[in-house]
């Protein structure tokens, strides 16, 4: 299953293993700082309505 | 098309709807693409009779150096809506965008000298194309710094807005540098409307599948982290507005 890289491999693998990996980092990183901002807003929301 | 539907996206609200909906939509098709385009452009594809398996690297390289330029593109008419009609949501759009660009912008660099080891017989040359890269790098991380630097936030737009501006013109040069500047070791552009020019269709199909998913992937974080800014903005009010009535 896996092609014949020769020579290459070593550059053609970590060109691949770098580059997925600054993606899924990028990616987790957006989504966990997404999910933390929406729930720092909604408890700010709810103490400010909290406090009128 | 009516122009005042467009600018209803200016709305907070609104776009934060819109990019609920749009989200799941570009990050299943950003999954679907990528996985498929370099499934196909790994496993399924010849090695070129002159760069070997390293022609496998164009998979990576081109959709992401793509995208390193286009996102400051986007950056740029986001800053201008800014600096001419003071939405928010575009200077919020443009922070957005900027770690996606500079990522994509840090992985053309990674695999182009990576490329280049085997090819040229060096990492690094400062080469046109090359050097006007890394200078793209360090204005993203310039851009980066600014937004971050500064408290209040219409400051902060104004100013990364005229960085952005100038920014752009390495932004383009990245993008013609190859095409009138003989020297340097870069290859010219790999995709061309020329037949002769361009790649073989065996390399050129894959790619085109790797550059859409990247196209969506770069939506879809984009979506999600202006929405991320939206909310951010809005806390940052709420607190300044807590702390005065304290």
């Amino acid at each position: 299953m896996m092609p014949d890289l020769g020579k290459y491999a070593e550059a053609v693998l970590s060109s691949y293993a770098v580059s997925i990996l600054m993606i899924v980092v990028l990616v987790m990183l957006s989504v966990r700082r997404s999910n933390r901002v929406k729930k720092e807003l909604q408890e700010v929301e709810s103490k400010v309505k909290s406090n009128g | 098309m009516n122009l005042n539907a467009f600018w209803e996206y200016a709305n907070p609200k609104k776009f934060i709807q819109t990019a609920d909906w749009l989200l799941p939509w570009f990050a299943g098709l950003a999954a679907v693409t990528l996985v498929s385009g370099l499934i196909w452009g790994f496993f399924f594809t010849p090695a070129d009779y002159r760069q070997g398996s390293t022609v496998k690297i164009i998979y990576l390289h081109v959709p992401s150096a793509l995208m390193a330029i286009n996102a400051w593109l986007m950056m740029l008419v986001t800053s201008l809506i800014w600096i001419v009609r003071r939405h928010h949501v575009s200077a919020l759009a443009a922070r957005a965008a900027a770690p996606v660009g500079m990522v994509m912008t840090l992985i053309a660099l990674v695999t182009g000298a990576i490329w280049g080891q085997p090819m040229w017989g060096t990492w690094w040359a400062w080469d046109p194309r090359l050097t006007s890269f890394l200078i793209l790098f360090l204005f993203y991380l310039g851009y980066i710094a600014l937004w971050e630097a500064i408290e209040n936030d219409d400051t902060a737009a104004d100013l990364t807005s005229i960085l952005c501006l100038v920014g752009s013109v390495f932004a383009l040069l990245s993008r013609y540098a190859v095409n009138f500047w003989n020297q340097g070791l870069h290859q010219g552009a790999s995709l061309s409307l020329d037949k002769e020019e361009n790649v073989a269709d065996v390399f050129w199909y894959p790619l085109l599948v790797c550059m859409a998913g990247f196209v969506f992937l770069f939506i879809a974080l984009v979506l999600m982290r202006t929405r991320t800014e939206i909310r951010a903005r809005r806390m940052r009010a709420l607190l300044a507005r807590e702390r005065m009535g304290a």
